[in-house]
């Protein structure tokens, strides 16, 4: 395998583990912190054991985040030694401010796992609660320096160097807000939507409260974000339209630069002849959500030279995928809020739980399909116009070999925290089915 | 500015040394007492852990954005091995929590605990090698010597193979001092006294031997040792301090022990840091990149000094808390 890309495939795969890690263990500990919240407002010990399982949950997917992000914070240095140099300092900020939130959330989650019973009960209910904020915060200040890549500002670029670097001004960068928003409103949407459908799968075999309460908590959270997501998205979009306008083409596959813009549905795009066949297009449509005014100008690919286009193809049946899963969970949240509203008969159906079932790993598919579309969608950039990706690539040889050394490690743990869990499950279903 | 960060990044280096360690060396103490210490580890250890290994994090983003270009030096060269500490890391830190959170059963515990026990070893080996290959100043950027003299030689000598065995046993009784002063159980206090001891001493003898390979490679570092009046100190003030440290084992005074422990073990990265100062990274060819060469603009320092700063007094009251809330108190009846 070529080094190169064994180096971006090892990326890949660790940043792909990780970041389901981190959004679990960024959201969960919301939702262990509202049973136990609830547990303490109406004395229901389902909402208590509802708790502590959910906190075995968070422990888990906590430590196995940790590790996996600590494995990172090396491995950007390991793969791409020169990138590190130069935008170390640079974008270094909001991963100094990343180490506290981590820090305190660790110490908070520690109170929270050993302490129910030495700490007062609201003092035990307050470090979950420091736990879900300092968890989005670490998200938001690594998102933060991801953003920057994209829209690398503070800095002045001469001759291979940085020069009047301002931190502040990198840290908050035109793209760090609708990132930010977009990731942290992805991770509550993804959890809460696999924890849910989660517990429909149980609920369906056996029709237990705890499953019940689990659904409603999980979903509450899931249907807010995902309501809110497709407004996110669309700045998010817009942004990208202004600051990196080859990725926006990317995304649709548009070629040729127009006014009018259709927006393209599916299809297959085809890079050699620079068309997109089998597509649905709406005509004017792209240029209103890139600019807001239907007559509007978007560039095409065409526009730069072909050495500066991202992978066409990834990029945009990633875009696709994540936007299609956005609008049917959109779909999901909508049901919810309509039967939570008027008709409550629903919740105990089985279409009602067989959608949810199905719709577990799918937060997730959108999760990963996203961070291809950033990631893929800046190639061939590292830093977005200022350094290329392969110019920052490690002289070490033989990346190869650590690229299927951490896959094969990434996979056995993603097989051993899944049957850690359906343990879990399984002890936690017994115990009630033998009550009662 | 740069010296400040540089001096917090030496704190959180001798905190996580100090703490990681200790939890370290609770993998390295199950293994050396064929389980006997399982239970006292898993209990000493398990709410603070996560909290401990954040130190290393920090050391990671002082590194890069303060000093960028020993991070990637220093991650290029000595790529292996800090690969192999990596893998260690999740292995440990994965099995230790599966151990904790999987449901009661004879034979997952088993595996998990060996898993744990023996990437105990192995990830602070390789950390001692890292480490033994920073100090000993073989890396090279001329990339043109061959896969073997870049990527190999500057970790795989017999100064780093010492250095990593050291690591082993400070970190082993690093975790032999918290685990006695931790345990009620008079049998096991005498056990583990014995076991602390004779660490102890394997641990001096190891020492000498680091000072030997150091001698044979061609590194002065005793000729460094002894002409650094800070380090001097260091060593005279650690040694000073051995006999009443073996008075306060003998007597079984719990934070006596953690204070004089934790004593030598800043004396020894103190010393080391005052021989090697201002040199970060030694090299071969002889152009070592020093603080003056490393440093981030003095902007980057600033902003980097004050996040740290405000991290720290947000940190350290919290970690008093967690400490004081399962170290120093009792666990009520339930």
């Amino acid at each position: 395998m070529d080094e190169f890309l064994a180096a971006r495939m090892q990326m890949a795969v660790s940043l792909g583990f990780h970041i389901v890690f981190a959004c679990i263990g960024m959201v969960m500990p919301w939702f262990m912190f509202v049973a136990e919240w609830k547990w303490l407002r109406t004395k229901n010990p389902v909402y208590l054991d509802l708790a502590k399982a959910w906190a075995k949950g968070v422990a888990i997917f906590f430590a196995v985040g940790a590790v996996s992000g600590t494995v990172l914070s090396f491995e950007l240095g390991m793969l791409w030694p020169t990138f590190m140099q130069h935008a170390g300092p640079i974008f270094g900020m909001p991963f100094s401010w990343e180490g506290t939130a981590f820090f305190v959330e660790a110490i908070a989650l520690g109170l929270f796992l050993y302490g129910w019973k030495r700490l007062n009960k609201w003092v035990h209910l307050y470090t979950g609660m420091v736990v879900g904020i300092s968890g989005v915060l670490s998200g938001i200040f690594v998102v933060s320096a991801n953003a920057w890549m994209n829209s690398p500002s503070g800095f002045d670029w001469i001759d291979g160097q940085a020069f009047n670097i301002d931190p502040v001004k990198a840290m908050f960068n035109k793209a760090w807000f609708s990132q930010a928003h977009h990731m942290t409103i992805a991770a509550f949407s993804a959890t809460g939507f696999a924890v849910a459908g989660v517990h429909a799968v149980l609920y369906m075999k056996n029709k237990l409260e705890i499953h019940a309460k689990a659904i409603t908590i999980a979903l509450a959270f899931a249907s807010v974000a995902a309501v809110l997501q497709p407004i996110s998205g669309d700045l998010a979009a817009k942004n990208v339209a202004k600051l990196q306008p080859a990725k926006l083409a990317a995304f649709e596959s548009h070629f040729k630069t127009e006014e009018k813009a259709s927006l393209i549905i599916g299809g297959i795009p085809d890079v050699e002849n620079r068309e997109v066949k089998y597509a649905i297009k709406l005509p004017g449509f792209l240029s209103f959500l890139a600019h807001g005014d239907f007559n509007a100008e978007v560039k095409g690919l065409e526009e730069f030279p072909e050495e500066e286009w991202p992978p066409v193809p990834i990029t945009h049946y990633s875009f696709q995928l994540m936007v299609g899963i956005g609008m049917f969970l959109m779909l999901i949240a909508a049901l919810f809020f309509a039967g939570t509203y008027k008709w409550k008969h629903w919740f105990e159906k089985k279409w009602w739980l067989r959608l949810l079932a199905i719709a577990t790993p799918l937060g997730f598919i959108a999760v990963e399909a996203g961070w291809v579309v950033t990631e893929v969608g800046r190639q061939p950039w590292i830093i977005y116009g200022i350094m290329k990706t392969k110019d920052s690539l490690t002289p070490m040889p033989g990346i190869q070999y650590t690229f299927y050394t951490i896959t094969a490690v990434y996979v056995i743990l993603t097989f051993v925290v899944t049957w850690l869990l359906s343990r879990q499950i399984q002890l936690l279903q017994s115990k009630y089915l033998k009550n009662g | 500015m740069a010296e400040a960060n540089l001096i917090i990044l030496v704190i959180c280096l001798m905190l996580y040394v100090l703490l990681g360690g200790a939890d370290f060396g609770g993998g390295i103490l199950e293994l050396l007492s064929r389980g006997k210490a399982s239970k006292i580890v898993s209990r000493a250890i398990a709410p603070v852990w996560e909290a401990n290994h954040v130190w290393l994090i920090l050391v990671v983003v002082i590194l890069f954005v303060g000093f960028p270009s020993v991070y990637s030096t220093v991650l290029t060269a000595l790529h292996i091995p800090v690969l192999l500490v990596l893998l260690g890391i999740i292995a440990r830190g994965s099995a230790f929590t599966f151990r904790h959170y999987d449901i009661d059963e004879e034979r997952p515990k088993a595996i998990y605990s060996a898993i744990f026990r023996y990437s105990s070893v192995f990830t602070t080996f390789f950390l001692g090698v890292t480490v033994g290959g920073l100090i000993l100043g073989e890396i090279t950027m001329d990339y043109q010597l061959g896969f073997y003299q870049v990527y190999i030689h500057p970790w795989l000598n017999w100064f780093s193979v010492s250095m990593g065995l050291f690591m082993v046993l400070l970190f082993a009784f690093l975790a032999g001092i918290f685990t006695v002063s931790e345990i009620e159980d008079k049998d096991y206090i005498i056990y583990f006294t014995r076991m602390t001891k004779r660490l102890l001493i394997s641990l001096v003898v190891m020492g000498a031997i680091v000072f030997a390979t150091a001698k044979v490679a061609g590194h002065p570092l005793l000729k460094d040792f002894i002409n650094s009046p800070i380090s001097v100190a260091c060593i005279v003030i650690a040694t000073l301090a051995l006999p009443a440290f073996w008075y306060f084992l003998n007597k079984n005074k719990g934070n006596w022990l953690r204070l004089t422990a934790g004593l030598q073990t800043t004396l020894i990265v103190t010393g080391w840091f005052a021989i090697q100062f201002p040199v970060l990274v030694k090299t071969k060819s002889g152009h070592d990149i020093t603080i003056q060469a490393a440093k981030a603009p003095e902007q980057v320092q600033l902003f980097l000094l004050i996040a740290l700063i405000v991290g720290v007094l947000i940190i350290f009251p919290a970690m008093g808390f967690l400490y004081k809330t399962f170290k120093f108190s009792e666990e009520p009846e339930s």
